[in-house]
């Protein structure tokens, strides 16, 4: 481990990665739309052989005391067993809850979704949106692959009925109403090692670096959330440095939602 | 079993089954190897609606320790179920159901796999149904059998596996969501197909002696032909082209 990062600290000092890209380049990426008939929209996400597959699926619900007329949005992530060999069968671990909790915030903080427009009927009646995070295959940046899967399957998010005198959702009768997003966040994480800074680390990066930071951001430049994760550090001018860069390959990945 | 609500009024309507097939007539069916790069075996199968994935690791070090078995390699099967792959959302996590359906799909791949050829190690079969519509047990084995073979493991044969049931009084072959919920009867099959040795049965709903036999004479044609998908799929993953033989020769060359 230890010669594997001293070789791609050696390539970093030349600008260069394992697998012949620049520092800040990404990975093949390609959108897939509504894979999963069953869900109520998903998204199939490769991000070069990283792949994660995201399902939202529609229920209603009783609204938390505090949010009385607004719907809920619930994130959970399954890190399967047969996506990386590391990964164990059990309940999610602090790995997999990060992952769905810094997508979560993505989302949530962006205030791309009209929570308010989820309710059926204050202090009773709400939608909840559940998005589930399958990885399929882990290669690295699960958390910029399954933050795309995921606002992607949003979007593609098509209301089932709901039947109010029964208080039953008829998920065999699909209406017409689309889930509104006002906008695309997108999630951006950098791997640093060395002291040197790259996009879209694949796994052996990732076993190799010191630290990321993920950073999700607005259209119109804006930053919603921020995620620091690893044992190492990162300088203040780094961070700036950045989210600058979040924003440029924000907009690059933005264009792949169809 | 009874009428229930939002049950189709007929199952079959002039002859045909709802989804337009004939009585004995299998789903369209897309078998895939090798779709996990890091698993050492893989496969992906889409029976009609119902898809499933499959990703095997192993032969390799036990865990938990105390599963280790001195003269041969132990086998676990984990069958689950995605959150948005039914329709309402099912809770992640084992459940009693797939419990035993892990069980008994390790029952059936079992008598296939030369496990005495890796004493002292594991071997983890993870299935996953992505999106379902019933048959996903026999879905699994299928695929299942399929990895296990991609990830070069000595097997015996390959593992072929559908089910059949009764609705409306007719015998019917791969039963899909509707039949499966209010037909009459539901019979999953697996077998190796060289020696035609069922490797898995499970039955419940109502049939005679006779009926049984001709579900199961019907499964074992039908696993002759998974059984040709699943060696192609094989075949397909490790076909050479003649383009990377050009490659490697030249890459000999330099």
């Amino acid at each position: 481990m230890e010669q594997l990062k001293a070789h791609i600290i050696a390539l970093l000092e030349k600008g260069k990665r394992h697998d012949g890209r620049d520092a800040m380049d990404y990975r093949e990426v390609s959108v897939e739309n509504n894979p999963i008939p069953r869900a109520n929209g998903s998204a199939r996400v490769k991000m070069g052989n990283t792949e994660v597959i995201v399902g939202v699926k529609l229920d209603v619900d009783v609204p938390f005391p505090d949010t009385p007329e607004e719907g809920i949005l619930m994130v959970n992530a399954e890190l399967m067993p047969m996506s990386n060999p590391d990964f164990e069968p059990g309940p999610p671990r602090a790995e997999a809850i990060e992952l769905s909790r810094v997508v979560d915030r993505g989302i949530r903080e962006s205030s791309c979704i009209d929570f308010g427009k989820l309710c059926i009927k204050p202090k009773e009646k709400v939608w909840v949106v559940f998005v589930d995070i399958y990885p399929i295959n882990d290669d690295g940046n699960l958390l910029d692959a399954s933050a795309l899967a995921a606002i992607t399957a949003l979007k593609n998010t098509v209301f089932p009925k709901y039947d109010e005198k029964e208080d039953a959702v008829l998920y065999k009768e699909l209406t017409k109403k689309k889930m509104e997003l006002e906008f695309i966040p997108i999630l951006t994480t950098f791997g640093k090692v060395g002291g040197h800074l790259f996009a879209d680390f694949d796994l052996l990066e990732q076993h190799s670096m010191d630290a990321r930071l993920s950073i999700s951001c607005l259209p119109d430049g804006g930053i919603a959330a921020m995620q620091k994760g690893g044992f190492g550090t990162f300088t203040e001018e780094e961070i700036l440095n950045l989210v600058d860069l979040a924003v440029i390959k924000g907009k690059e990945i933005r264009k792949l939602i169809k | 079993m009874g009428k229930h609500a939002g049950a189709p009024d007929k199952l079959i309507v002039s002859g045909k089954r709802l989804d337009g097939r004939k009585f004995n007539e299998l789903r369209p069916l897309t078998i895939k190897a090798g779709v996990i790069p890091n698993a050492d075996g893989s496969c992906s199968l889409q029976l009609g609606e119902t898809q499933v994935l499959v990703g095997v690791y192993g032969p390799r070090e036990v865990f938990p320790r105390h599963m280790t078995i001195q003269d041969r390699a132990a086998l676990e099967c984990i069958y689950g179920m995605a959150a948005f792959s039914t329709s309402d959302r099912a809770r992640p996590g084992p459940s009693r159901r797939s419990t035993e359906i892990s069980k008994v799909i390790a029952d059936a791949l079992a008598p296939a796999i030369m496990l005495e050829k890796y004493p002292r190690t594991k071997i983890d079969v993870y299935i996953e149904v992505m999106n379902a519509n019933a048959g996903t047990r026999t879905a699994a084995i299928t695929a299942a059998a399929v990895a296990l073979a991609d990830a070069g493991i000595e097997m015996r044969d390959l593992v072929a596996s559908v089910a059949a049931g009764k609705i409306e009084d007719e015998l019917v072959l791969d039963l899909f969501e509707p039949e499966d919920n209010y037909g009459e009867a539901d019979m999953p099959l697996a077998m190796m197909p060289r020696k035609k040795d069922i490797t898995l049965l499970q039955m419940d709903g109502n049939l005679s002696p006779e009926e049984i036999k001709k579900l199961i004479e019907m499964s074992m044609k039908a696993c002759e032909e998974i059984y040709e998908a699943q060696k192609a799929a094989l075949k397909e993953k490790y076909k050479v082209s003649s383009e990377s033989v050009e490659e490697e020769a030249e890459d000999g060359a330099a």
